[in-house]
């Protein structure tokens, strides 16, 4: 699919609902640039990890523990535990990803907002125009964003004020609650997520979410006379 | 700053990250997976995501998260069961948790 299909495969709802993913993308960005430079680090270790980790959670993680006086070690440790989870996305996600050039590119830009989006739509062009759309625009958006925030130091560091800490969950949400509608993989899904909040408060960063697969356990794949005619 | 441990790290980070993003397509690429497991590698996509989103909603570090982040996701998610627009949910929720704090609610 060629990035000139992408845009004419995209619905004008869909491109507008990406489109505001990735502004509040780009103001977390901002926040993550000012707290990183704010709590002494130089100015490119915020904007490095953004474009060859490009995972906001683990880059977040990363320079918080090195601003405590961490090691980066172990910051590096946390960061790539926290990115477990892409294993998952991939899996589910790999048609939309492509191969050849395109699994290269179509990987670095996994992330859980584009994973959301792809898996939100019904058909495969659909699905692939958003995993794309959602990848790049996060991607730009992000890396500008941090540049900024770097660059404006203690300007902008808690974005908390303005609630976008509690806009990306509901995002998220709003995102696979259709796919919620199958019994099965709610009841999954909800065995997961109460894994993942008992576990928390006693595992480090990540964990908890891969744990959360043991709700997996009670999905049942639906009998093929019950599945819809495709 | 030690700068050579930093990068060290930093670029450990960035090659173990895009190893896992890539190991999905890979493997999906290498072996015929079955419908019955396809299946279930969608759910557990879904399964993981919803505990992203209770975690990120209730919890902030190995803590609670508070009451206004909750409110603000739930304000969300209501909306979104009622399928309210995209725009609506996010601006609601972020609004609501700005809201709670600017009245003092943590």
């Amino acid at each position: 699919m060629s990035m000139r299909s992408i845009w004419r495969t995209l619905d004008r709802r869909l491109a507008r609902d990406i489109g505001l993913v990735c502004l509040a993308d780009g103001v977390v960005g901002l926040s993550y640039g000012a707290i990183s430079v704010g709590g002494g680090l130089p100015w490119w270790v915020p904007v490095l990890l953004s474009i060859v980790v490009f995972a906001g959670a683990s880059q977040f993680l990363f320079v918080g523990i090195v601003i405590a006086g961490g090691s980066p070690i172990a910051a590096m440790i946390a960061g790539v535990l926290v990115n477990t989870r892409h294993v998952a996305f991939g899996l589910a996600v790999s048609d939309e990803v492509g191969s050849g050039w395109r699994r290269w590119l179509g990987s670095h830009l996994m992330t859980d907002e584009n994973v959301a989006f792809a898996i939100g739509q019904d058909n495969p062009r659909q699905r692939r125009a958003a995993y794309w759309a959602g990848g790049i625009g996060i991607f730009i958006c992000w890396n500008i964003g941090v540049l900024l925030g770097s660059a404006a130091g203690s300007v902008i560091t808690d974005t908390d004020v303005f609630g976008l800490d509690a806009a990306f969950p509901a995002v998220l949400l709003a995102l696979v609650l259709p796919a919620l509608r199958d019994r099965s993989t709610r009841t999954a899904a909800l065995v997961g997520a109460v894994v993942a909040l008992a576990t928390t408060p006693f595992l480090p960063a990540g964990l908890p979410v891969l744990f959360a697969s043991a709700g997996l356990l009670f999905y049942r794949t639906p009998k093929p006379a019950l599945e819809p005619a495709a | 700053m030690n700068t050579p441990l930093l990068l060290t790290g930093i670029g450990i980070l960035a090659v173990g990250t895009f190893s896992l993003r890539i190991a999905g397509p890979v493997l999906r690429s290498r072996f015929e997976i079955p419908e019955r497991i396809q299946g279930l590698l969608a759910a557990a996509a879904i399964v993981l995501l919803t505990a992203l989103v209770a975690t990120a909603a209730l919890t902030a570090g190995s803590g609670s998260a508070g009451i206004a982040r909750p409110a603000g996701v739930l304000v969300g998610g209501v909306l979104a069961w009622r399928k309210a627009p995209f725009v609506l949910i996010v601006v609601a929720a972020a609004a609501t948790a700005a809201g709670l704090r600017l009245l003092g609610v943590p």
